[in-house]
């Protein structure tokens, strides 16, 4: 007789969004995975369409309340892109330090409050502050520093207002990012030992062949720009993006999930992939905190993911304080341009990984085709896939604890289900036959 | 039956039970609790938070004395969903323009629905959704509206502060205009004739596009008494076309029945038969 069953998680927590896990199996083998995204689709792909240019921003931030950001610079560098405007070197800057600020806020927000809970057997971020007060409390004010860069350059930090295809609709007042440096430098010391904290966490024993992919750059360390590259080799223009990368629509899935065609294979892209790809251009300290906690190049263990964000909060404030203290304001905020009929497209690393859009736009201005890829969808075929793997670890005859365990696993992406709706709830089915 | 609208939270005698429940969104209003990160642990500590996925795995079944919704209403099943959300709540507050006003995606009462399916999804089948984005209280009674795209997080704080003692919760009705006074921005509209909507929006998000140089977009929705007609017929006067004021109303407040009528007369002349959205 076999034993067949099912494992299911109704609801994921603390991930952004909506969605749950559903797991078959018949005796020891794993008949199906499937990670289900059950948040209700919100078309945006479709309004898009008949709308001006310049609304693009301000739409496509809500697609998602936790990294607006990456909506945004995604959507001004694709429509850039179309309408073959350069923008000035001061505005590319500005552009960046708004990144700094959404990847401080989104990173501490999942480090302190979603991640950090998992390795202490506690079920939030509150209950961690009773044993780690200081640790918690530490990681609120980094969020913080986050989501106050985006205020004063964002206008706020959910849903900025400040962002317009060209540049920003007025440039800051020097005194207005001049007043963060102390906090800043304040940070960048909490930052750092921050990292140390949670390079002392106790990661599962778990690491798989991965494929990841993430921009590379160069001169630096991927954000608005650069090339597609993924750790198997691949380096390609993002114009060539939907040539190797290409999204399919399943049945228990209100998010399509993309596979890279020409090896019909999942792929990683977040963190860990930005820091395997990007290792040398993090900032001088980052690089200086891996090497001391022992953190090198390639990492392929999902769960230790939480130190490439804490690399990377590093990162993000040293990039911050250097250029808040060479600030000049500068003119014209925005590079003005004329409608012409066109296409164009964009990647930029999100906090949670690679995101392009692609649009049509006519001689008035309007959007006449749309295409997101956010990094969720990226990463759901390829959470299915380590599931799979994972499984046999943490198999036991509690289905709660197995499904507790499949949670940590699928915790570890960040996964952003709002935004990958076009992702999550964990089902363990058990029958006998 | 819809149960009657509440002014406060019954006196209950023990921290009150927290839910947290999120519809068709982006997330960003419940990320507004955690982002009061100053005050975040002394709220979780005057509260008892039973449900709110986003922030805790502790999962607990109602009733819960405050519900917070975020979201609007686009699927058969939250169709349902929001009907036992309201059964197992004694106060129940929505959080932001989604649940408020039926958000961004209330864009597709105007459109054809089959169309939209069709843009996005390579197999339609797999998809079941409603034709319309609708607001929580077209479906049940709700207690307050807390307003914004995003909402402002000092307001929840406020509000949340006035339940926990038992006062009735107020949030200001008067519009960013007033508000741009009070900060000393120069109207971008009289001086550089960028057409705005905050005469006729709400206040709440500190008025903060005209200090950035651009016109309101109406994220907190329609003020008391929003007389959208006159402003728009101004506007249409200095050199504004329908076609771009169609979309300042139209968006993400669209459904909020001042924005939702004010632009859709607005469109009638152009194109007759692009009335669409519910009257």
């Amino acid at each position: 007789m076999t034993e067949s069953r099912s494992i299911r998680i109704e609801a994921l927590t603390r991930v952004e969004g909506e969605g749950g896990l559903h797991v078959k199996l018949n005796g020891g083998i794993i008949e199906d995975v499937q990670l289900a995204i059950y948040e209700p689709p919100r078309f945006f792909e479709a309004f898009l369409r008949d709308r001006s240019l310049e609304e693009v921003p301000d739409i496509t931030a809500r697609i998602c309340g936790i990294c607006p950001v990456a909506y945004q610079m995604s959507a001004v560098h694709a429509l850039e892109a179309a309408l073959h405007v350069a923008i000035t070197p001061e505005i590319r800057r500005m552009r960046r330090l708004l990144y700094c600020g959404e990847w401080i806020e989104s990173h501490a927000l999942h480090m302190h409050l979603l991640h950090a809970p998992d390795f202490f057997g506690v079920d939030s971020g509150i209950e961690l502050a009773e044993r780690f007060p200081d640790e918690v409390n530490r990681g609120l004010r980094l969020k913080k520093h986050g989501n106050e860069l985006l205020e004063v350059l964002g206008g706020r930090a959910i849903h900025p207002i400040n962002v317009a295809v060209g540049g920003f609709y007025r440039a800051p007042k020097r005194d207005e990012l001049q007043r963060l440096i102390p906090d800043f430098e304040w940070g960048l010391q909490a930052a750092v030992a921050t990292t140390r904290w949670v390079a002392t966490l106790d990661f599962p024993d778990f690491e798989r062949n991965y494929d990841m992919v993430a921009l590379s750059h160069p001169d630096e360390y991927p954000m608005n720009e650069g090339q597609v590259a993924s750790t198997s080799g691949l380096l390609i223009d993002v114009a060539d993006y939907e040539g190797e990368f290409a999204e399919e629509h399943v049945a228990h899935s209100t998010a399509l999930q993309s596979v890279r065609t020409s090896v019909n294979n999942c792929y990683h892209v977040g963190p860990l992939a930005r820091v395997n790809l990007n290792f040398d251009r993090l900032s001088p300290i980052a690089r200086r905190v891996a090497d001391e906690i022992g953190f090198a190049p390639p990492c392929l263990n999902p769960f230790r993911a939480i130190i490439a964000r804490g690399l990377e909060v590093i990162h993000a404030y040293e990039e911050t304080l250097g250029i808040l203290r060479d600030y000049r304001p500068f003119k014209p905020p925005r590079i003005e341009y004329e409608y012409s009929a066109g296409e164009g497209c964009a990647a930029t690393e999100a906090p949670r990984g690679l995101i392009y859009h692609r649009y049509a736009i006519n001689d008035a201005g309007k959007i006449t085709f749309a295409k997101i890829v956010p990094p969720t969808s990226q990463n759901q075929r390829q959470i299915e896939d380590d599931l799979r793997d994972w499984l046999p670890n943490v198999m036991r005859d509690d289905d709660r604890q197995t499904a507790s365990d499949c949670e940590r696993l699928i915790r570890s992406y960040d996964p952003c289900i709002s935004c990958s709706t076009h992702f999550l709830n964990l089902t363990v089915e058990r029958t006998q036959s | 039956m819809k149960s009657p609208v509440q002014q406060t939270l019954p006196d209950i005698h023990r921290k009150p039970r927290l839910a947290v429940f999120k519809f068709a969104s982006c997330d960003g209003c419940q990320l507004s609790l955690l982002d009061c990160e100053d005050e975040l642990l002394a709220v979780a500590g005057a509260v008892d938070i039973v449900h709110f996925l986003e922030a805790t795995s502790r999962i607990e079944p109602g009733p819960y004395d405050i519900a917070m919704v975020e979201g609007s209403i686009t699927t058969p099943h939250d169709a349902e969903r929001i009907q036992e959300v309201r059964r197992q709540s004694r106060f129940l507050m929505t959080i932001g323009a989604c649940a408020t006003a039926g958000g961004i995606q209330a864009l597709k009462n105007w459109a054809d629905h089959e169309d939209f399916l069709r843009c996005v999804y390579a197999r339609p089948e797999f998809i079941s959704t409603l034709e319309t984005s609708t607001a929580i209280a077209d479906h049940v009674a709700v207690d307050f509206e807390l307003r914004g795209c995003p909402i402002n997080r000092h307001q929840l704080i406020e509000v949340l502060m006035s339940l926990i003692s038992g006062h009735k919760p107020r949030t200001a009705t008067h519009s960013v205009c007033l508000d741009c006074k009070r900060r000393g921005t120069v109207c971008v509209e009289v001086a550089r004739g960028i057409p705005c909507i905050g005469p006729v929006t709400q206040a709440g998000c500190g008025a903060i596009c005209p200090a950035y140089d651009r016109g309101c977009y109406g994220c907190f929705g329609p003020a008391a008494q929003p007389n959208c007609d006159s402003l728009t017929s101004q506007y249409l006067g200095t050199g504004s076309t329908r076609e771009t004021l169609v979309p300042l109303l139209h968006n993400f407040n669209a459904d909020a029945p001042p924005f939702r009528d004010a632009g859709n007369r607005l469109r009638q002349p152009a194109t007759p038969s692009s009335t669409g959205g519910r009257s």
